[in-house]
């Protein structure tokens, strides 16, 4: 039986009014929510991530293998159905982790920091050098099927935005059980505390390689969506800036409510858009500013203006 | 024997290279416990500046071409001590008592406002100074034609690593300095100025970071990006020798630059990945790195 809360239908409502502004709203502003939610996604698995202690500077590497995945199952393993393709980019990135979850979980703080960067930075030396895909330039993808229907160039666009809409809302609602079952639980208590969960006779180490593959899947997943949208992938994806943005997505939304990072990323698609229209230099100046603020003012993100709002009324 | 020569001689001197970008880094979290991302735009500030002020001297001022390289060294030592002065009062000391994790994000939304404003400032325009690169000529080491810049850069490096050594192990300053890394609290209770010593390791971090990028700006073309780009470098190199070890990053630059040299000669294809698989092996065995302390739990 699943209990069943005011988040729970304020994230399914805000699905589906997403999803229904999908029929009016004009195409650039689709296309900048469908890259905002796809981004959201990967910061949902940094988050997750937050709240058991870990930062990752390196979740583009799982970003990138999802992009890739789908851009090399429809370029040379001849599979075109997108939720398929999907699926293959989170499972080979869950397969990865699987790997590299046995090492990764041995560290904490800045040495995890340091080892993911230093990982995804292996995926993007490695794929500079293979001519094969395209090295510094990446390659096109290819437009995908939906559950074996192709679709024209507008409802492609579209149909994706929905896609993509039903799978952020459908993980949010996901991880916010996640969050409030004992095992997000447990991963705060790691956050706390972690020798005194061992104490509880638990190991933190399997703990966080769950923790680990579910944030895996997740990069994955928005990796290979925002592919999807660009219909294009480069070695860029796993470059330690991109992971960089992610930490700064997560950082201003905080760390408190699965819809955190959705307002986040689509806050932080907007500005960029507007910032790069009519400051391009100074772009990243006003992202440090704000990160700086953030830590200063706002220690727990956007999320605790919603809060102290709601403890205010209280 | 010409490849075996070619391998030890561009190791050599891009090992000496890494030192110089990353010792820096090293000395900041060896005081500091900071790990500052935002050295690369440290190294970044210091090219310009010298690349800008060489160019300059060689196209409007027909001065004896020798003093350049005093203004290479004089302008990043400049310019070092400025960033370093304004970013430690203006910021970082509000800063201090944050955990590491924090302090990562902290200086890595200051490489984002430095990044920036060293476009705002030179443009995006790339700089040549190939002058004082050109202008000692190559010498000839087996057959092989060597630039007598990069020869006298193995020189410069290890005169630096010898001086922070000697700083740090021979000097009253590096004694006190020593007693801070080693027990922050106790020093403070023994009367040690704390914040004085932050300040002036963090000042003297950026120096090196600038005159790190002073020294390598004549051998490149200085454009946007370049900080970016060396700060994962010299996390590599640091976190393989030990963070905070000055001996650990000489270790350090001296094995990733003699991997990444066979890597180049031998298997180009793998140039980028195996400095970045040296890092991943090393702390997957040595997580604290070769000369890194490690640390009892606390409850």
């Amino acid at each position: 039986m699943i209990h069943i809360d005011r988040s729970m239908v304020g994230l399914a409502a805000a699905t589906l009014i997403l999803a229904a502004m999908g029929g009016f709203v004009p195409d650039w502003l689709a296309f900048i929510l469908t890259l905002a939610l796809a981004k959201a996604l990967v910061v949902q698995g940094v988050v997750l991530q937050m709240r058991a202690g870990l930062v990752s500077f390196g979740q583009g590497l799982f970003f990138c293998v999802g992009g890739y995945a789908v851009g090399m199952g429809g370029q040379f393993f001849g599979i075109h159905d997108a939720p398929l393709l999907l699926v293959v980019g989170a499972l080979a990135a869950v397969a990865l982790a699987a790997v590299l979850g046995l090492l990764m979980t041995r560290y904490r703080d800045i040495f995890f920091a340091m080892l993911s960067l230093a990982l995804s930075m292996i995926l993007f030396g490695v794929l500079v050098k293979s001519s094969d895909l395209g090295s510094t330039d990446g390659f096109n993808v290819h437009p995908a099927t939906f559950f074996g229907h192709s679709f024209s160039n507008e409802s492609y666009k579209s149909v994706l935005y929905l896609l993509t809409v039903f799978l952020a809302g459908g993980g949010a609602l996901i991880l916010h059980m996640v969050h409030h079952s004992g095992l997000g639980r447990i991963w705060e208590a790691i956050r706390e505390n972690e020798i005194r969960v061992e104490y509880l006779g638990l190991s933190p180490r399997w703990l966080l390689y769950a923790n680990y593959l579910l944030a895996a899947a997740f990069a994955a997943l928005g990796g290979g969506l925002t592919a999807l949208a660009t219909g294009h992938i480069d070695p860029e994806m796993a470059f330690w800036t991109t992971s960089g943005e992610f930490v700064f997505i997560a950082l201003l939304g905080g760390t408190a409510h699965v819809a955190a990072p959705f307002i986040a990323a689509i806050l932080f698609a907007f500005v960029r858009t507007y910032a790069i229209e009519f400051t391009p230099h100074t772009w990243q100046m006003i992202l440090g500013f704000v990160l700086l603020g953030i830590i200063v003012f706002l220690p727990k993100g956007l999320w605790s203006l919603v809060q102290s709002k709601r403890r205010a009324k209280a | 024997m010409t490849t075996f020569y070619a391998i030890f001689i561009d190791g050599m001197i891009y090992a000496s290279w890494l030192f110089l970008v990353a010792a820096g880094l090293t000395v900041i979290y060896g005081v500091m416990r900071i790990l500052n991302m935002a050295h690369g735009s440290f190294y970044a500030i210091g090219a310009y500046c010298a690349a800008s002020l060489v160019g300059w001297y060689f196209s409007d001022f027909d001065g004896n071409p020798y003093l350049s390289y005093l203004l290479l060294i004089g302008c990043a030592l400049v310019a070092g001590l400025v960033v370093g002065v304004v970013i430690e009062q203006g910021l970082l000391r509000f800063m201090y008592k944050r955990n590491e994790l924090l302090m990562i994000i902290i200086t890595y939304a200051l490489l984002l406002i430095l990044e920036d404003a060293t476009k705002l400032a030179f443009g995006v325009d790339p700089y040549f100074t190939y002058q004082p690169y050109a202008l000692l000529g190559r010498s000839d080491i087996g057959g092989l034609a060597f630039a007598n810049y990069d020869l006298l850069l193995v020189v410069v490096s290890a005169a630096i690593g010898l001086f922070c050594w000697l700083v740090l192990n021979r000097t009253h300053i590096g004694k006190v300095l020593r007693a801070v890394i080693h027990d922050r609290e106790v020093a403070v209770a023994m009367g040690v100025n704390v914040r004085l010593m932050f300040a002036g390791t963090f000042i003297f971090g950026t120096t090196l970071g600038a005159l790190a990028g002073a020294l390598t700006a004549p051998s490149i073309s200085v454009s946007p990006g370049i900080g970016v780009e060396v700060i994962v470098l010299a996390f590599a190199v640091v976190v393989v020798g030990g963070l905070g070890s000055i001996e650990g990053a000489i270790v350090g630059a001296l094995l990733v630059g003699m991997t990444r040299s066979l890597a180049v000669h031998l298997a180009p294809q793998i140039e980028l990945f195996v400095i970045y698989g040296v890092m991943s092996l090393v702390l997957a065995v040595r997580p604290q790195g070769l000369f890194g302390r490690t640390l009892a739990r606390k409850i």
